[in-house]
C-alpha cells in the first residue's frame, strides 16, 4: 500500500498513530498532580516536537544516507522563518505562501551552499557549510542586506514581524489578525477537561503534524529509492561509485538541496506558529542541535531523527523546567546537609544547565549505542526474542579464505 | 592499431621512478597479461589508464580517444571497468545492492532523480543483477553484507559489478589473489565464458601464472617500471630473461 513495503507502512502507521494521539501520550499525568510538570502535551511544546521532527527528517536525508555532515542547517531553517513572516507581511496571515515560499528560497539557497561547498568533502564539507550559516547569520542579524537596500529586510537584532502598518495586501476583515489556515487559527485549541486530566487539542499542532507524516512518507520512498541507494552507495565507497561511471555531485547536491527544503519548511512552520523570525534561528548551536538530534535518534534509520527530536524537545523541555525549589521539595526526606548537598549538585544540571545534561545523555549515547536509540530499541527487542534467534546461524560467519 | 595505446608512459613518486617509459598495445579483443614482481609498477600503470594518476609522460588512449585529464567516471562512461587489488565494493550494502547499483548506472552517466519508484519494483534491474551473481556463483549470498564476505568473495562482487556493465575493456589487477583453487578455476572459466559471448579486451595483472597461461593471448613482462619483453605465453614461457628476472621465482 502506499506504494512502500509492509515493514515501512507499519513504522508510518506507528508514527501516525503516536502523532495523533500525541496530546494524551504527552499529558500522561493529572493537571493537579506533583508528576504534572513532566506532562509535555501543551501545544507550543507538541509543536516543536513534529516541526524539529521534520528538521531532522530532512537533515538525515543528507547525513543519514550520504555521509555528509551539514553543520550548517539552521541556515535553511532561519531563512524560511524569514520567509514566512515576509508572506505574512506582504500578503496576510494565511500560512499557505509562507510556508510554500519557505521551501523555495531554502532550497535556492541550498542550490548555492550545497554547489559550492559539495567541492569538498567530509571535515572541510563540514567546516565550508558552518562558514556560510555564520555568514547567513551574520549577515541576518546585521540586516546588511537590508541597510544596502534601505529597508529592513530582517530587522537585525530585534527579529522580523509583523506591524499594522504592513500591507498584507490580502487581508480581509474577516480573516483572524494572528497565523491561519483559512480561518481556521494556528493557535485555535480545544482542551478536554476529563477526570483531573486535561487534553489540549491544538489545529496547529495538527497542521504539522499532518505535515511530519507526509514528509516522513516521503523520506521513506526517498530512502527505498534508487537514488536513495545511489545515496548509500556515496556514504560506504564514492571511489567505487565513480569507478561505475557516476559523477557522485548531482546526487549529493539534490540530496543536500532535498533537506535543506526539509529544513526551510520546518522554519516556515515555526514562523506559521508563532509569527517572528530571529537570526538566533541560525546560529550554530541550532545546526548542532540537529546534529546531536540525528545522531542520538540513530543517523541513517528512518525512524531515528523523529526518536532524537522528540527526545531532545522533551528532555530541553522538562529539565529546564525544574529548578531549585523543584529539587528541593524532591530531596526532603534527606538530612538537611545532605540534601543541600545533592541539590548544589543537581542544580548545575537543570534549568539553564540542561545543556550539561544533554552533553552527558549525548556522550553515554554515543559511547554506548553509537546506532542511538534505534540501537538501543534493535538490543532491547533482540533480549526478549533471543531464545527465538539462538538457533539460526548468523550470516557472513565465513572465514576470509586467506 | 590496438584498443588501448599506451606510448612513452613515464610516472615519478618522490625519487621513485613507478613507470619508465612504458609502450603498450592492447590489441581489440584479446586477452591481454601484464606479469611482474611486486612493485613492478603493475597497479600504477593500471592508475594511469582509469583517471586515478595522470602520468608525468606519455600518452595513453582507448579507442583512439586520449584518456588522460578524463575524470574515473567519464573513463568508466567509454566503456572501461576495472577490478582494484585491494576490492573496492559497497561494503555496507548488500550483495545485491552492489549489483543494482551499476544496473541503475546508466551507460552514459546521466544523472536521473528517481527519488519516487521503489527499488523493490525494479523487475528488469533485479533480473539482470540475478543472472550476473548467478554467473559468479554468488546467488545464494545475495542479501549477505559484502563487508562480512572473504576477500575472494569480494573480490568475485567487484568483478560482477564490472561485468554487468558490460565493458569494452576490463581491467583486472590480481582478480584472484586470496581465492580458493576452486574459485580461481571458476573465475578462469566465467571470464573465458564471457569472452566467447561478447566483444571484450582484457588486461590482466596476476601472479598466478596457471590463470595466466589458461587464459593470456599476449603477455606483456614489466619490471621496475619498464617492460622488459612482450611475446606470446609459449614464448614468454620459454623467455631466460624472463626465466631470470621473474618466473624462475614465482614456480618454485
Ligand atoms: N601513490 C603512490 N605514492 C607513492 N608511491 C607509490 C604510489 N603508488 C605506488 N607507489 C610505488 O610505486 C611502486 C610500484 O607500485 P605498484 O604499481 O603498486 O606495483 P605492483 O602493482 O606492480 O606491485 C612501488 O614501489 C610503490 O611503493
Ligand atoms: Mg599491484
Amino acid at each position: 500500500m502506499l506504494g512502500i513495503e509492509k515493514r515501512d507502512l507499519s513504522l508510518l502507521v506507528i508514527v501516525a498513530i503516536l502523532a495523533f494521539c500525541a496530546p494524551f501520550i504527552l499529558n500522561p499525568f493529572p493537571t493537579g498532580s506533583a508528576m504534572a510538570q513532566f506532562n509535555a502535551g501543551y501545544p507550543d511544546l507538541m509543536q516543536r516536537f513534529v516541526i524539529f521532527g521534520i528538521l531532522a527528517i530532512g537533515f538525515n536525508i543528507l547525513f543519514g544516507l550520504t555521509g555528509y555532515l551539514s553543520f550548517g542547517h539552521a541556515a535553511f531553517l532561519g531563512l524560511g522563518s524569514y520567509s514566512a513572516v515576509w508572506m505574512f507581511k506582504l500578503l496576510g496571515y494565511n500560512v499557505l505562501p509562507g510556508i510554500v515560499l519557505s521551501v523555495v528560497v531554502a532550497g535556492l539557497f541550498a542550490l548555492l551552499i550545497g554547489y559550492i561547498s559539495l567541492r569538498r568533502s567530509g571535515i572541510y564539507f563540514s567546516i565550508l557549510t558552518l562558514a556560510f550559516a555564520q555568514m547567513t547569520f551574520a549577515i541576518a542579524y546585521s540586516d546588511l542586506f537590508g541597510k544596502m537596500l534601505g529597508f529592513s529586510l530582517t530587522n537585525g537584532e530585534t527579529g522580523l514581524q509583523v506591524y499594522t502598518s504592513d500591507p498584507q495586501y490580502f487581508h480581509s476583515d474577516s480573516a483572524p489578525n494572528i497565523p491561519h489556515l483559512f480561518g481556521q487559527e494556528m493557535q485555535s485549541t480545544f482542551t478536554w477537561d476529563v477526570a483531573g486530566w486535561s487534553f489540549d487539542f491544538n489545529f496547529g499542532y495538527y497542521m504539522c503534524a499532518l505535515i511530519m507524516l507526509v514528509m516522513f512518507y516521503l523520506s521513506i520512498r526517498i530512502f527505498r529509492s534508487p537514488f536513495g541507494l545511489m545515496l548509500m552507495a556515496i556514504k560506504t565507497n564514492q571511489t567505487r561509485l565513480n569507478y561505475t561511471g557516476l559523477n557522485s555531485r548531482p546526487y549529493t547536491l539534490a540530496a543536500f538541496v532535498i533537506s535543506g527544503m526539509y529544513a526551510g519548511l520546518a522554519g516556515g512552520l515555526l514562523a506559521s506558529m508563532d509569527p517572528l523570525a530571529g537570526a538566533e534561528r541560525m546560529q550554530w548551536t541550532a545546526s548542532g542541535e540537529v546534529v546531536l538530534m540525528t545522531i542520538l535518534g540513530g543517523a541513517g534509520t528512518l525512524i531515528g531523527p523523529i526518536l532524537g527530536a522528540g527526545f531532545i524537545k522533551y528532555f530541553e523541555n522538562i529539565f529546564s523546567k525544574i529548578n531549585e525549589k523543584v529539587l528541593h521539595s524532591w530531596f526532603d526526606f534527606l538530612p538537611e546537609s545532605l540534601e543541600y548537598g545533592v541539590v548544589w549538585v543537581l542544580e548545575h544540571f537543570v534549568g539553564s544547565g540542561w545543556h550539561l545534561t544533554l552533553g552527558l545523555l549525548f556522550m553515554l549515547i554515543v559511547i554506548f549505542l553509537p546506532g542511538g536509540l534505534v540501537e538501543g530499541g534493535q538490543k532491547l527487542a533482540a533480549l526478549f526474542h533471543r531464545k527465538k534467534t539462538e538457533d539460526t546461524p548468523a550470516d557472513g560467519a565465513k572465514t576470509p579464505a586467506e | 592499431m590496438g584498443i588501448l595505446e599506451i606510448k612513452n608512459v613515464g610516472k615519478r613518486f618522490g625519487g621513485l621512478q613507478a613507470l619508465n617509459d612504458v609502450n603498450l598495445s592492447v590489441t581489440e579483443n584479446t586477452v591481454h597479461a601484464i606479469i611482474g614482481p611486486n612493485g613492478a609498477g603493475k597497479s600504477t600503470l593500471l592508475n594511469c589508464l582509469v583517471g586515478k594518476l595522470i602520468p608525468d609522460t606519455g600518452s595513453v588512449t582507448f579507442q583512439g580517444q586520449s584518456l588522460l585529464g578524463r575524470k574515473p567516471h567519464e573513463i568508466n562512461q567509454m566503456g572501461v571497468s576495472r577490478v582494484f587489488q585491494t576490492p573496492e565494493i559497497f561494503a555496507d550494502l548488500t550483495v545485491m545492492e552492489n549489483i543494482m547499483i551499476p544496473c541503475f548506472a546508466h551507460r552514459d552517466g546521466s544523472f536521473k532523480l528517481n527519488a519516487l519508484s521503489a527499488v523493490r519494483g525494479q523487475g528488469d534491474i533485479k533480473d539482470q543483477a540475478e543472472k550476473i551473481l548467478e554467473d559468479v556463483n554468488m546467488l545464494e549470498k545475495r542479501n549477505m553484507h559484502a563487508a562480512s564476505m572473504s576477500r575472494g568473495d569480494k573480490r568475485r562482487l567487484e568483478m560482477a559489478m564490472c561485468l554487468v556493465q558490460e565493458p569494452k575493456l576490463l581491467l583486472l589487477d590480481e582478480p584472484t589473489a586470496g581465492m580458493a583453487r576452486a574459485d580461481t578455476n571458476n573465475t578462469i572459466d566465467l571470464l573465458k565464458e564471457i569472452k566467447e559471448k561478447r566483444d571484450i579486451t582484457m588486461a590482466i595483472i596476476e601472479h598466478d601464472m596457471h590463470v595466466v597461461f589458461s587464459m593470456a593471448e599476449r603477455i606483456t613482462v614489466l619490471a621496475q617500471g619498464t617492460p622488459l619483453v612482450e611475446d606470446t605465453p609459449d614464448n614468454i614461457k620459454g623467455h631466460p630473461k624472463v626465466r631470470e628476472a621473474y618466473l624462475g621465482e614465482a614456480q618454485v
